[in-house]
Formats: C-alpha cells, sequence, structure tokens
C-alpha cells in the first residue's frame, strides 16, 4: 500500500520518513511537510522527527557511498519539484544495487538529483559575487532572492571572508536569515524583513559603487546579451548597481541636504553616432 | 577634487586592461584580518559590466599621469585628457569600504608611469603595504609590474600582490618601435624573467618552511592587444605558447583594439574593435592550456577561419582522426573531440565503466552533440538518422555557432565550405 508521507520539513525529518517507509515496507508515494494540506487517493502517515532514526539511515548511506550522503544533503536543499521522492528513490537504488552505478553520471535516479544539485551548486558560486551588503551602523546587512536554499553554502564562505564582522544575509524566498556574529553562525527563520535606508556614508559608497560600475564598461562593446547569459536578470533586483537614484539618498535627518540630485550617470546612449 | 571624480576618472583609464581574474590565490582567514581568497577554481566575479565582461577587482589607476607616449593607449602623455591620482589613504579606504560589501575581491592596482617606472611602483608600494599592513587585509590583490622598474621594487612588490602582470600589450618588437618607442622588448620581458625565477623560488623556500614569504602566490599574467597592428593570429598564438612554456604563465589575456585615436599607424576611429577574433584568439588560447593542442596543430600561419571555432576547425582539417569511439577512446583523443570538454571527456571515463556508453546517454553527460554528432561514435553507432557529408557538417557547425548579425554578412564574403 503506497502512503503520503508527512514530516516537518526538515532534513532529519526526511530522513525518518526513509527509516519509517523501510520499516514498515511502505514505499511513499509522495511527501508532505506541513502547509499544503493534501486531499489525495492515498493514505497518509504522519512521521515524527526521529534523530536517531535519521543518523541510522545517514550513517548507512555514507558507509556505502560518502559522497551520496553529500548528494542527500545538498539535495535537499534545491528546488527539484517533489525532491524528497527524487532522493528517496536514490536511496533505494543505492541500498539495492551498491554505490557503482552512481560512476554513470547518465542514470535515470541520479541524474534528476545531479541536475539539481548543480543548479544549487551554481546558484550559490554565483551569490558569492552576487550578495550586496549595507553597513547598517556597524553591522553588515544584505538580501537575496535564490531559487535553491543556499544559506548553508553561503554560511561558511562569507564566515570565513568576514570572520571579524557581524553580519546577516536575508533569503526572501524561503523567509529565513543567517546571522553571524564572529565565531559563530545560524541559520534562522524570519517572516519579514525590511532594510532600513542608507545613512550618509552608506549612501557615498553605493554612489561610488555604482559610478565604478558603470564607468567601467567599455561602450563600444556593450554586449546586453553576454551579460544577461552571465548574470541572469533574476539577480539583479538585490544588487547595488541596479538600483534606483532613491537606493543613494541617505536617509533624512543625517546630514546631506535630502533634495540635492544624486550623480548618476547618465544612462549610455546607445545606436549610431 | 573628490573621491567620487577621482574614481571616474582613474576607472575609465584602467578599463582597457582585460585581466580581471582573482582565481589563483590560497590566502585563507586569519583571525584579526579581513578576507581571503575565492576557493574556486574559476575565481569569483562580483558583477558584469555593460560589455559582458566579469567584474571582479576594483581595477583602477594610482595615477593617469604619464611620462610615455605610446601611441594606441589613451593615457599617453601627447593625450589631452584630465589627470587625477588616488592618494594611498583613499584606495586603502575605497578598496575595504568596497570589499565588506561584497562589491569585489580585492585590488586591482596599475598606474600611468608617474615621473619614472621606480617613483610609480615606490607608490604602489605605499598603497599595497597600508592595506596589507595597516588596514590588514588579506583579500586578492593583483598589481602590474611597470617594464624598466629595477628588481629591488618589483621583489617588493611581489610579496605584497598575489598576482603580478606586465603588458606586453604589442606582439611584435616592430609593433613596439612604431607604437610605443619608449619601451623595448628587453624591459618587457626583463621583469617577467624575474618575477618567474622568484616565484620559482619562493615555493621552494615553502616546501622546507612554512612561513617563508609568498612571492606572487597567484603567479603572473599579460596582456596582448589585438588588432592595432598586422600580426597574425598564427604569430600571437606562438607567442602565447612561448610565454607559457618558457615564463609560465598563468593566463595570457586578448585585448580586441578599440581605437581611441587618430593616428597614422593605427586603423581609422571608425573601426570596429575585432571582438569575433579576439573570441576564436581565446578558445585558441583555452586549446593550448587544457585540450594539449600546440599552435603549429592549431594553424601553420596566418589567422583563424572565424566562421567556426579553432576546435571544429582542425577536427574538419583531420577527418583521419574521426570518428572516435567513446567507449575506448584515451582520455586525450576524447578532448579533441568538438563538443567534448574537460568536464565531459572526465564523466566518460567515469560512466564507461558502469557499462557500455550509448549515443542518447552522451547529452546528460554533458556533451554537446550539435557539434560532437558529426565526430563520434558509441558501441560503434552514430546518434539516430544521422547523415551528412563534410560540406553538410561545416554549415551545420557554422550554424549553431549563433553568430550576431553583423559578422554573418562578413561570411558572405567567403566562398563556400572551404574545408576538404
Amino acid at each position: 500500500m503506497d502512503v503520503i508521507y508527512c514530516y516537518d520539513g526538515s532534513f532529519d525529518g526526511f530522513l525518518s520518513c526513509v527509516f519509517d517507509s523501510y520499516a514498515h515496507r511502505e514505499p511513499p508515494a509522495g511527501f508532505s511537510s506541513g502547509e499544503e494540506a493534501l486531499y489525495t487517493l492515498f493514505d497518509s502517515r504522519q512521521v515524527s522527527t526521529d534523530p536517531g532514526h535519521a543518523a541510522r539511515v545517514l550513517r548507512k548511506v555514507a558507509a556505502l557511498s560518502p559522497e551520496a550522503a553529500v548528494l542527500l544533503r545538498r539535495g535537499f536543499l534545491t528546488c527539484l519539484p517533489d525532491r524528497e521522492l527524487h532522493l528517496f528513490r536514490l536511496i533505494a537504488k543505492l541500498l539495492e544495487e551498491g554505490p557503482g552505478f552512481l560512476r554513470d553520471r547518465s542514470d535515470d535516479v541520479l541524474y534528476p538529483v545531479l541536475r539539481a544539485v548543480q543548479h544549487l551548486n551554481g546558484e550559490a558560486h554565483l551569490l558569492k559575487g552576487f550578495v550586496r551588503f549595507s553597513d547598517l551602523g556597524g553591522v553588515l546587512g544584505g538580501e537575496i532572492q535564490p531559487k535553491n536554499r543556499v544559506l548553508p553554502l553561503l554560511a561558511g564562505h562569507f564566515g570565513a571572508r568576514l570572520q571579524g564582522e557581524r553580519f546577516f544575509l536575508y533569503d526572501r524566498t524561503h523567509k529565513e536569515a543567517l546571522f553571524h556574529v564572529p565565531g559563530q553562525w545560524a541559520i534562522r527563520p524570519l517572516a519579514d524583513f525590511q532594510m532600513a535606508p542608507p545613512d550618509e556614508a552608506e549612501a557615498h559608497y553605493r554612489l561610488l559603487w555604482k559610478r565604478f560600475y558603470d564607468t567601467i564598461a567599455i561602450r563600444e562593446r556593450e554586449n546586453p546579451r553576454l551579460r544577461m547569459s552571465n548574470m541572469p536578470k533574476r539577480y539583479w533586483a538585490t544588487m547595488t548597481e541596479f538600483q534606483d537614484a532613491s537606493y543613494f539618498r541617505p536617509a533624512a535627518g543625517s546630514l546631506g541636504l535630502p533634495d540635492q540630485p544624486i550623480p548618476l550617470m547618465e544612462p549610455p546612449e546607445t545606436g549610431a553616432p | 577634487m573628490d573621491v567620487l571624480e577621482k574614481l571616474t576618472i582613474l576607472t575609465d583609464a584602467a578599463k582597457y586592461d582585460a585581466a580581471c581574474t582573482s582565481s589563483g590565490g590560497n590566502r585563507t582567514s586569519k583571525p584579526g584580518y579581513l578576507g581571503n581568497t575565492s576557493t574556486s577554481l574559476a575565481g569569483c566575479c562580483h558583477s558584469f559590466s555593460a560589455d559582458g565582461r566579469c567584474v571582479t577587482l576594483l581595477k583602477v589607476l594610482l595615477t593617469n599621469r604619464c611620462v610615455y607616449d605610446c601611441k594606441y593607449c589613451v593615457n599617453r602623455r601627447s593625450n589631452d585628457a584630465r589627470r587625477a591620482a588616488f592618494t594611498p589613504e583613499e584606495l586603502a579606504d575605497l578598496t575595504i569600504q568596497f570589499y565588506r560589501r561584497n562589491y569585489i575581491e580585492g585590488l586591482f592596482l596599475s598606474s600611468g608611469v608617474f615621473r619614472s617606472p621606480d617613483y610609480t611602483t615606490e607608490l604602489m608600494i605605499r598603497c599595497l603595504a597600508l592595506l596589507r599592513e595597516t588596514h590588514r587585509f588579506n583579500g586578492y590583490i593583483h598589481a602590474k609590474a611597470i617594464p624598466g622598474t629595477s628588481p629591488e621594487l618589483v621583489e617588493r612588490l611581489g610579496l605584497l600582490a598575489d598576482r603580478l602582470s606586465v603588458n606586453i600589450e604589442l606582439p611584435s618588437e616592430t609593433g613596439l618601435k612604431a607604437l610605443a618607442p619608449d619601451k623595448t622588448k628587453k624591459a618587457i620581458l626583463a621583469p617577467m624573467g624575474q618575477i618567474q625565477a622568484r616565484a620559482r623560488q619562493s615555493r621552494e623556500e615553502l616546501v622546507k618552511y612554512r612561513h617563508a614569504p609568498r612571492f606572487a602566490p597567484a603567479g603572473q599574467s599579460t596582456q596582448l592587444i589585438v588588432g592595432a597592428t598586422q600580426d597574425t593570429d598564427f604569430h600571437i598564438l606562438r607567442l602565447t605558447q612561448g610565454l607559457y612554456d618558457r615564463y609560465g604563465l598563468k593566463r595570457v589575456f586578448y585585448s580586441a583594439y578599440v581605437p581611441v585615436v587618430e593616428h597614422a599607424l593605427l586603423p581609422a576611429k571608425d573601426v570596429k574593435p575585432p571582438l569575433l577574433r579576439e573570441h576564436r584568439l581565446y578558445q585558441a588560447d583555452w586549446l593550448l592550456r587544457f585540450y594539449g593542442f600546440r599552435a603549429e596543430e592549431l594553424l601553420d600561419g596566418g589567422n583563424f577561419d572565424t566562421r567556426v571555432d579553432p576546435k571544429c576547425g582542425w577536427a574538419l582539417a583531420h577527418p583521419e582522426f574521426f570518428p572516435v569511439e567513446v567507449n575506448t577512446a584515451a582520455y586525450e583523443a576524447l578532448l579533441r573531440i568538438p563538443g567534448v570538454g574537460v568536464t565531459s571527456a572526465r564523466r566518460i571515463l567515469s560512466a564507461r565503466r558502469v557499462g557500455p556508453l550509448h549515443v542518447d546517454q552522451l547529452k546528460r553527460l554533458g556533451v554537446v552533440m550539435k557539434r560532437a554528432q558529426y565526430f563520434l561514435t558509441a558501441s560503434g553507432k552514430t546518434a539516430e538518422g544521422l547523415r551528412f557529408t563534410q560540406d553538410s557538417a561545416l554549415r551545420a557547425l557554422m550554424a549553431a555557432e549563433r553568430l550576431p548579425q553583423p559578422e554573418m554578412e562578413q561570411l558572405s564574403l567567403f566562398g563556400p565550405a572551404g574545408f576538404s
């Protein structure tokens, strides 16, 4: 009898489902984590997270193949539709056949998971560059809008690079934030977040960066298609260089004259001279 | 003059330098210091400018004042341009504040030759020392070694920077004589040789003493201007190969010449920069570094046929090498198939240990079949329903290039398929 497994949405919760599915010999027809109520023809089974069960599943997978264990962890962070089902199939095949098939990337069970993890890794790699922080009175703050849950992959990178700084990074898509103080970091759910307007100094550095960005391009080589394929437009929303004039205006109450025009550059003329 | 204005002038003056990479560094974060270098093999791009090029470092000149008068350069002495100079403090503050906000991966510091090469280099050293020692900056620094600088100063520069570069710019001595009369081949190659020898020595010392000072740990690079002189692709590629072989360079960059001045010896101002030619040279450069090709295999004089990439060009000219059977071919042979790269060749090696490969699996291994299908078999078979002649393969491969429109117009000037 196929059943839908309902769990709390955590990685350990998912592994507990895998454990229960083997314990009850009931292969999953699907997984559900909380919010969306399911009206289906299948039975559902409520699984409570058991760290002991989760650890046993992960240990078994890692014993067969350490890279499969990494793939599971990463795969769980992706935006692959029905990712739990794909990951379950991967575990099942691994237990049944052993790790040999993992060498063949074109394998039907492995390929979708690898593709999704590649997407996740690629997005995290791009965001290591595209994240923009603002100095909010000594604390650095930034926002991103990724498709995959990249924060766990970014935590180590920014934690090492900015090890002496206090910073946070808000993920608008998954409504959670990475918090860092020297020596430790954590990822916590955060329902809503509004960035405070910049003070005088912050507005100044934003403007300097925008000016640098606009000046470094060689007009004779302009190539919007190349830029977009290297840096898809969906990342632009949270990047300093693509914000409008108000982003570069210091908050009222700081020293600057609020009505002063912002010295942004004219957009470069296009077409023949 | 305020910092915003200086930044504008000195960025504008630096933008024709193509090199902007942050790869090869190995600085790990240290307590009390700001930053580290990217662990990714490809470095880290922080943005892409409107021309599609990667922005990774704060790329500026220390000053655009210059005593030289190189004809091709916007900063030449005789050009009527606004001049500016950063103070070390201004530049250090910009670097640190941009770095904290994750705008950049580090600093790329170059300069016009102010008074003399030695004087300029000393100014650069003051800047970098301020960043490294006072501000405890541990991010990436790429510094330009100016031809004619004394060896003691290059030594100090290399201990502060991750990567050094000396720009050759003009690929031949005749070009240098005509367009850059203040520079000589010898003055350019001397610091390159010194950097190579010193970096090798530093690596040897590091084996013996863990805290031996690191000299330019990310190696050195250079830039060649394409299209300002009559030099052929073959000449440029041979020069590149020699630089990789003899000087152990990490990268050679090519910069399509953008006509910025009217001069009898240079292309007229309305000539478009040869972007496609630059692109083909980069492709050939990759073939030299990662695919085991030699310059003499790719060309025997003259320029590349820009209609297809150099690897396709080689494959079409060597039908005797193909088709390659992916189940048995060695790694080196797989790498010669157009549409198969370093990654997909490794995946083929790994996957064929599980079982024999078939054509329909190859796409999932990352093989670009629209190119590769003409040159390989899998378990003895080609792609389903594939029929082609030498001529139709060339046409299909040209179509796969999706060249921008103006280039296509030029192509019609060539005759039909030239390979046979």
